[in-house]
């Protein structure tokens, strides 16, 4: 139950920089999720704030308190490993009052505190079993219990659903969100996944090669991606961009592409500050299509995939590849040449790549 | 191991069975076969028995054993048990190097399989280096330094012979055994509240606890079979360990082989309890290299 502020967070091995200046303040009891890249600092940001790393530069807060000298014990935090980490030669039982006879609770708080969280994550039966006698998905929940019962002021999850089938892993993010607002604690959750990403998320913070790209609500990020990293992380299938030109034609703006192709810019985009002549790469969702017999665009078709509610289109546009999705379930054929209009599209600038809009 | 991971037995019919049971049995017939001939020969009350396939004793008797077992030594006009003294001796020395190898090692072990020093990579040159010297090498300087600081001839110089050969070996088994521990374990339980000493105590150890019953029993073996070193090291009866008191029997111009195997009957059987006490942990030990996660 407490507020989290990271101030220029620095975290280097030897000389590499894994972390750099990393800032952000996170609000009581919000769910934050860490995304970004394999191997871009996620899991490290996550260990610097439980106290498992310890920073090289700058400070770590909670409820305005430095933590950042502080022992993982003292930090009041739990953690969720992705390989769940269970204690092996200890009974479930044991497992979950581990932390809780660490820190001298008595006898009978024990047993009901366990009693209480088995009953909850439904692990009750498996309380006199040791976790090598447990499915992945119960070792899953007594990892969790594991860390609920304690009752922590930051709960902290590295990929906890990564070993998990994709059935109990939509079920388990569903209670993740659950337990999350039931305990009124604060989460800070790393993952891959888009999905769990875009659901679980108060903020959503993107890190590339340990730099924030972004902190924001997941659905800003989604709308608004600050710059073309995160447009293109963000979103499943990802962003397609095209290269571009601003051009004006009459009192419109436009977008000219290498082909001749002109995608006209919605007035209100908030995209009127733009230098005619300026290069630029034009964000397009898949999904921000639609086929029309004026389209501003031309998509030979590639390939098509039928996933039941929606088809994707693979194909070229100039020499750069384009996805575009549509409801339903009848596609395009093979060789065919749809006809696109744009809807939303995001403009970056095609050196810095930092967001226009 | 849980009743849930026990496989369940195989059915083959009381014919595979049998079959089974004779190849068994024929093993244990090959593996025994020595050492019924040593017991035969322990219980033979006929001076020289003659050599013979099936090892039965001829004219039965508890002779030797008696002589044996019930050896006494004059001690300054006192009559001591001297084989009592003797079996303490062994076990004393056996279990204190056990000990204190195991003590040296188990820290040593840790830091080697989990932190990044100066010096590391050639420590543990050092440690193999002086694995590839038979310990009969040492003996002579042993001698000298043990005599230097008058620790001959006493049951602690032997201790520290012992130790510094069995440290090396133990440190290699147990930083194996904890390299198999996965870290996070350690990192869960300091979140949930351990120090780094207490992760170490309460979830390390008791992981790499087969290991370590292992290693001890080794350490144990080793310093309890010893001849050469013991033999060199002491020269008073009062302090000889039971390996040397056997060789006592063979000597150069007269071997009595019955008394020599009646010891070696009794000498073994200390070590014979204690695998049947600890053979839980050295099959969970052996089979597993220690530890899975
Ligand atoms: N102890 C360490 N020593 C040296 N480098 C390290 C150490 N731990 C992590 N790194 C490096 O820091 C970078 C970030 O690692 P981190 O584990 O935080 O990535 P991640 O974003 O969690 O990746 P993934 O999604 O694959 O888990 C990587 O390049 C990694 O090699
Ligand atoms: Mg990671």
């Amino acid at each position: 139950m407490v507020d989290i502020r990271l101030r220029a967070v620095t975290k280097r091995f030897g000389d590499t920089v894994v972390l750099d200046g990393v800032d952000a303040a996170f609000p009581d009891r919000s769910f934050v999720v860490l995304v970004g890249k394999s191997g871009c600092g996620k899991s490290t940001l996550l260990r610097c704030i439980a106290g498992l790393e310890e920073v090289s530069e700058g400070a770590i807060e909670f409820g305005g308190r430095d933590v950042s000298r502080l022992a993982p014990r003292d930090r009041d935090v739990a953690m969720v490993f992705q390989s769940y980490a269970l204690y092996p030669h200890m009974t479930v039982r044991r497992n979950l009052a581990f932390g809780l006879e660490l820190r001298k609770e008595r006898r009978e708080v024990i047993d009901a505190r366990v009693a209480e969280v088995a009953k909850l994550l439904e692990i009750d039966a498996l309380l006199d079993r040791h976790p090598r006698a447990l499915s992945g998905g119960q070792r899953q929940r007594v990892a969790m219990g594991r860390a609920i019962v304690r009752r922590p002021a930051v709960f902290m999850f590295d990929e906890p659903l990564s070993n998990l089938d994709p059935a109990l892993r939509n079920q388990v993010r569903v209670d993740i969100r659950r337990l999350h607002d039931d305990l009124g604690a604060t989460s800070i959750y790393v993952t891959h996944d888009q999905v769990e990403a875009m659901t679980l998320a108060d903020v959503l913070v993107v890190l590339d090669r340990g730099v924030v790209q972004q902190i924001a609500p997941p659905i800003d990020v989604y709308r608004r991606p600050a710059n073309r990293f995160v447009a293109g992380f963000v979103g499943s299938p990802a962003m397609n961009f095209l290269e571009g030109r601003i051009a004006q034609n009459s009192e419109r703006a436009a977008v000219e592409l290498g082909d001749g192709a002109r995608i006209e810019i919605p007035p209100g985009a908030g995209f009127e500050r733009l230098q005619r002549g300026a290069q630029v790469i034009v964000g397009i969702r898949p999904h921000d299509v639609v086929r029309g017999p004026e389209g501003s665009l031309v998509l030979p078709v590639e390939l098509v995939e039928t996933l039941g509610s929606h088809v994707h289109v693979h194909g070229r546009i100039g020499d750069m590849p384009f996805v575009a999705a549509f409801e339903g379930h009848q596609g395009p054929r093979k060789g065919e040449r749809l006809q696109l209009t744009v809807g939303e599209l995001h403009l970056f600038d095609a050196e810095l790549g930092v967001s226009l809009g | 191991m849980s009743p849930q991971e026990t496989p369940s037995p195989r059915r083959k019919g009381w014919l595979g069975a049998f079959a089974i049971h004779a190849v068994l049995l024929l093993g244990v017939a090959f593996a025994l076969y020595p050492v019924l001939w040593v017991a035969s020969l322990a219980f033979s009350g006929s001076a020289t028995p003659e050599p013979r396939v099936i090892p039965w004793p001829s004219e039965p008797t508890l002779r030797h054993l008696q002589e044996v077992v019930g050896a006494t030594a004059d001690d300054g006009g006192e009559t001591v048990w001297i084989f009592g003294r003797q079996l303490l001796n062994s076990l004393v020395v056996a279990t204190a190097t056990a000990l204190v190898g195991v003590l040296i090692a188990i820290p040593t072990a840790y830091a080697l399989a989990r932190f990044n020093f100066l010096g590391k990579r050639t420590g543990m040159g050092v440690l193999l280096a002086t694995q590839m010297f038979p310990a009969v090498a040492s003996a002579i300087p042993l001698y000298l330094i043990l005599e230097a600081s008058g620790l001959l001839n006493t049951r602690t110089g032997l201790v520290l012979c012992y130790a510094s050969t069995a440290v090396p070996f133990a440190i290699f088994q147990l930083r194996a055994a904890f390299e198999a521990i996965p870290v996070d374990l350690e990192e869960a339980a300091m979140v949930d509240g351990a120090t780094r000493l207490g992760a170490f105590v309460r979830v390390v150890l008791p992981i790499a606890r087969p290991a370590i019953a292992v290693t001890s029993l080794f350490a144990f073996m080793s310093a309890y079979n010893e001849f050469i070193l013991a033999a060199t090291l002491l020269d008073d009866s009062k302090m000889f360990t039971l390996p040397v008191m056997l060789q006592r029997f063979v000597g150069e111009y007269d071997a009595r082989w019955e008394a020599f195997a009646a010891g070696a009957l009794v000498v073994s059987l200390p070590v014979m309890g204690l695998f049947y006490v600890a053979q839980r942990h050295l099959v969970e030990g052996l089979a597993s290299g220690g530890v899975k996660g």
